[in-house]
């Protein structure tokens, strides 16, 4: 069901020859517990939309809708109460303390202050501040990115159905804001909020959306889910601002487990003999094994080194250096390729154990089957 | 030491004086601050009238205060009230006016503008905002207007002495047409002792009414 809808959205700044266009006759919708990534260069228009949503800048023409009531027919305190506001500058009161920042809307709607202070602690355990630490704190007293944290928290007082945030992570160090954006997809994973999300960062949007929203000069050009924008781009526009490197981009969004090899048939146990080993493995035109043992990878052995051994393989295996996860990203499993020399790498679950292997070549056939339209579309033009 | 024993030996006229002095300063402040504080909230709200409100309390300061009293007796002449401690007070309010609302227009329009926007996007009323953020951080820097303004009436009120306001003013005005030193100096040297020790006891006042999370955030 969708939650926001904007129709035939238009946004004049100014009047006469000074007119600036921010937002251009937009039309789209963000279904219920969806994050949208607004996306584009700045002065695009995302943040213009945002503000447009909780009524911080009035609506030229058009209608936007939440929960298929008219924003216009709302009081515009009121409605502003009811949906969550996270902003890059943080814009925490310097005068307050932690607890009374994510205390302002619960109190603008009049809770119990015992209520309140449950809801604070809840909150704050929620983005990982403990409350006795920090409850009492001032904002100059945080890190960046517990600000940040706070920031979110108060976002989420009210427990509001939508939440909108302007680049909420833009202002930290690249190294919390992974950490920040990882806390707060599992965060979403359980509270499901409807989302509105300004970025101008593809790795951001690629990592948090569930859709972007690609806009250029107040227009919205591709609203699509990450996979399809990656994979194909709508014009010029959208396949440069993804970038040349949007095959690797893809990479992100592909786990080891959805495409690694379940089965192979080069699976050794440690107490197989050398020769024997040998045998098999050149009746199955393989050049190395992969040893198991007790269901782990323990790691592999190549002809080379079996050909002049008669013990078991357990003496000659060489260790895997890096196992992969079945959650990583085919991005990180390619990299991990690169730097270890390895063409194949096993898979394994959170005990350890073997689940799959993957390979360079799983790799490069999944990226050729997400871009096989274009590939398609390019060796047509190619012919003619 | 002759100016010492003079004011020994005058003691209940100088405290007296002193008392008065005080009274004019800090009954001309309060009204000041009714007026001033609130008219410096206002025009941050409303851009073209800043401009024309600060221009105003800018040539009121300019008047020379002898001039300003001269200007005003005839006027209050009219309604009863040509000398006396109404005219002054009237005066040191007029001159409190450019540093109280100037520093409360200043100091609100210095809130850092993603802390507005926050509270209004979190929906925050106009009012709500004012009470609650902008206020208590513009405290300090309004505090120090009212702190300008204090120090500069104490100087101003000894002048208003001409009139008839009584204050310490009285010492040296009398001392000058008595050719009388001793007073003169007297006069000079609690004026400038008062307008110390206010200016002292405001910067205390400053550091008290300072939130502490700005005091946090300075360090």
């Amino acid at each position: 069901m969708d939650m926001i809808r904007y129709e035939s959205v238009t946004k004049v700044f100014s009047a006469g020859k000074d007119a600036v266009t921010a937002v251009d006759n937009l039309s789209m919708e963000i279904q219920e517990g969806d994050v949208v990534i607004l996306l584009g260069p700045s002065g695009c228009g995302k943040t213009t939309t945002l503000r447009l949503t909780n009524r911080l800048e009035p609506l030229t023409r058009g209608t936007i809708t939440i929960n298929h009531q008219d924003i216009m027919q709302i009081d515009e305190v009121k409605l502003r109460q009811k949906i969550g506001y996270v902003i890059q500058e943080i814009g925490l009161f310097p005068n307050k303390t932690i607890k009374d920042n994510v205390a302002v809307v619960p109190r603008l709607l009049g809770w119990s202050k015992e209520r309140i202070r449950k809801r604070v602690d809840e909150l704050l355990w929620m983005t990982n501040l403990d409350p006795e630490t920090y409850s009492d704190r001032y904002p100059a007293e945080l890190s960046g990115g517990q600000q940040q944290r706070v920031g979110v928290a108060r976002g989420l007082a009210a427990d509001p159905d939508i939440l909108l945030m302007d680049e909420p992570f833009g202002a930290i160090d690249p190294i919390n804001r992974e950490q920040i954006q990882a806390e707060f997809l599992r965060l979403q994973a359980k509270l499901k909020k409807t989302i509105a999300f300004v970025s101008h960062d593809i790795h951001e949007a690629i990592k948090m959306g569930d859709r972007i929203a690609l806009f250029d000069k107040g227009k919205l050009i591709q609203y699509d889910t990450p996979e399809v924008i990656l994979t194909h781009p709508k014009n010029k526009f959208v396949a440069d601002f993804v970038g040349a490197d949007r095959a690797l981009k893809v990479l992100s969004l592909i786990r080891a487990r959805d495409i690694m090899n379940r089965k192979p048939k080069n699976i050794l146990r440690v107490t197989d003999p050398a020769p024997d080993v040998l045998k098999f493995l050149d009746s199955k035109k393989f050049h190395y094994g992969i040893v198991l043992e007790g269901g782990k990878p323990m790691g592999y052995v190549t002809d080379k080194i079996l050909k002049y051994e008669e013990g078991p393989v357990r003496d000659l295996v060489e260790k895997y250096p890096y196992l992969v996860k079945g959650k990583s990203s085919l991005r990180d499993v390619l990299s991990m390729m690169l730097m270890y020399n390895l063409m194949t790498l096993c898979v394994v679950d959170d005990n350890g154990d073997f689940t799959g292997t993957i390979s360079y070549n799983d790799i490069q056939k999944s990226i050729k089957e997400s871009y096989k339209d274009e590939a398609e579309r390019n060796g047509e033009r190619g012919e003619t | 030491m002759s100016t010492l024993s003079f004011i020994y030996e005058n003691m209940d006229r100088v405290l007296y004086l002193t008392w008065e002095h005080i009274w004019i300063v800090g009954l001309s402040l309060l009204i000041a601050m009714i007026i001033g504080v609130p008219l410096g909230v206002l025009i941050t709200k409303y851009e073209n009238l800043a401009q024309r409100v600060l221009n105003t309390a800018n040539v009121l300061m300019t008047i020379p205060s002898i001039a300003l009293f001269g200007i005003m007796l005839p006027i209050l002449a009219f309604m009863g009230f040509g000398l006396g401690k109404f005219p002054a007070v009237i005066a040191l309010v007029l001159y409190s006016q450019l540093p109280i609302i100037r520093n409360t227009y200043t100091a609100i329009l210095n809130v850092p503008p993603e802390v507005a926007d926050a509270g209004k996007g979190m929906g925050m009323s106009q009012w709500h905002l004012l009470k609650e953020v902008e206020i208590p951080i513009a405290v300090p820097i309004i505090l120090a207007g009212l702190r300008t303004a204090a120090v500069m009436n104490i100087g101003i009120a000894a002048i208003a002495a001409y009139i008839g306001a009584g204050g310490l003013g009285v010492l040296i005005s009398q001392g000058i047409s008595r050719t009388y030193e001793e007073m003169i100096i007297a006069g000079a040297v609690l004026v400038s002792i008062l307008a110390i020790i206010v200016d002292g006891a405001m910067a205390l006042l400053e550091r008290w009414v300072t939130p502490r999370g700005i005091k946090v955030q300075r360090k």
